[in-house]
C-alpha cells in the first residue's frame, strides 16, 4: 500500500516470536518467557478493558501477517464461517485451557516426585518429539524445566496451527480462534458497558 | 461512483484489529475490546479491511 502508518517498536515484535522458538530450541528454560505473551494481554484486557495487546503488539499475529501478506506465502481466501463463530471459539478454548490444566498437573507431578522429568515437546497433543539436547540440568529442580518443555510444546502447536491456518487461509486467520484473543475479548465485553 | 462503506457485523468480529492496521484511512477503531468501529464520514469503502478481515465480518454496503 502506499499508505504506510507509521512504525513503532513494537510493530517488530514478530522478530521476537522467531527468537522466542530459537532460544527454545537451544535451552528450553527460555519458554518461561512466553508467560510474558499470556500475562499481557489479560493485564491489558482486565485493567484497560481493551484488545491493545492483540490490536498492536501481538508477536505472532504480525508473524502471520509478515508470512502471510508480505512475504506472500498466504492464499488470503476466506475462511470457513464455522472457525469463527462462537461456538468453535470459547470450544477451543475451553479444549485449551483443559491442555493448559493437563501440563500444570504433569508439571505438578514431576515437583512431587511422582513422574520422571520427560525431555520430550509434544505436537498438536500427540506427537513427542525428542528435545533432550534442549536441557541437561540447571539450578533449578526439574518440574520448571517439565514446565518449559509443556509449555514450549504449547506455544510451538499454537503456532505451527496458526501457520497452517495461514497459508490456507487469511493472514490472521488464527486470530479468529486464538484463545487469548477469545479470552480477551471475552473479558472486554464483559466490562464494556456498551455492549 | 456509488458511495460505499464498510459495515461491521458486531457479532462475528473478534477484535483482532486487522481491518485497522489495514485501513487507508485510518477509518476504524475497536471498540472498547469488543468489535471494530467504522467512521462512516472518514470510510471511503475501498473494500481492504473485509479483504483482510480474517473473521469474515465485513460487508462493503452501498451508503443509504
Ligand atoms: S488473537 Fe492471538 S495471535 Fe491474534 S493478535 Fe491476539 S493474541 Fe495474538
Ligand atoms: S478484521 Fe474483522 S474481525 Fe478483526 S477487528 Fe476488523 S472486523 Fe473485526
Ligand atoms: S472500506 Fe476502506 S476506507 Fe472504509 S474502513 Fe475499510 S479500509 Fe477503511
Amino acid at each position: 500500500m502506499a499508505n504506510k502508518k507509521q512504525k513503532h517498536w513494537y510493530s517488530y515484535l514478530w522478530i521476537w516470536s522467531i527468537i522466542y522458538f530459537a532460544l527454545g530450541f537451544f535451552n528450553i528454560l527460555f519458554a518461561w518467557l512466553g508467560m510474558i505473551d499470556f500475562i499481557l494481554p489479560l493485564v491489558f484486557a482486565i485493567v484497560g478493558g481493551n484488545k491493545w495487546f492483540c490490536n498492536n503488539m501481538c508477536g505472532r499475529g504480525q508473524l502471520f501477517w509478515v508470512l502471510g501478506r508480505n512475504v506472500g506465502c498466504s492464499r488470503r481466501k476466506p475462511a470457513p464461517r464455522w472457525l469463527a463463530s462462537k461456538w468453535f471459539r470459547y470450544g477451543f478454548l475451553a479444549f485449551f485451557l483443559t491442555m493448559f490444566g493437563t501440563m500444570i498437573f504433569q508439571t505438578y507431578l514431576v515437583f512431587s516426585g511422582a513422574n520422571e522429568l520427560r525431555k520430550v515437546v509434544k505436537l498438536f497433543w500427540t506427537f513427542k518429539v525428542p528435545w533432550q539436547w534442549a536441557y541437561s540440568g540447571s539450578i533449578f529442580p526439574d518440574w520448571v524445566a517439565q514446565f518449559s518443555f509443556g509449555f514450549y510444546s504449547l506455544m510451538l502447536t499454537s503456532t505451527l496451527i496458526g501457520l497452517i491456518v495461514m497459508l490456507l487461509y487469511k493472514e490472521r486467520t488464527w486470530c479468529t480462534f486464538c484463545p487469548m484473543g477469545t479470552m480477551t475479548q471475552g473479558i472486554c465485553k464483559l466490562k464494556s458497558h456498551d455492549k | 461512483m456509488a458511495k460505499k462503506r464498510a459495515n461491521v457485523n458486531k457479532n462475528i468480529c473478534v477484535a483482532c484489529g486487522v481491518c485497522r492496521l489495514e485501513c487507508p484511512r485510518e477509518a476504524i477503531k475497536i471498540h472498547q475490546g469488543c468489535y471494530a468501529l467504522v467512521n462512516e464520514e472518514i470510510c471511503v469503502g475501498c473494500g481492504l479491511c473485509q479483504k483482510a478481515c480474517p473473521a469474515n465480518a465485513i460487508e462493503i454496503k452501498e451508503r443509504i
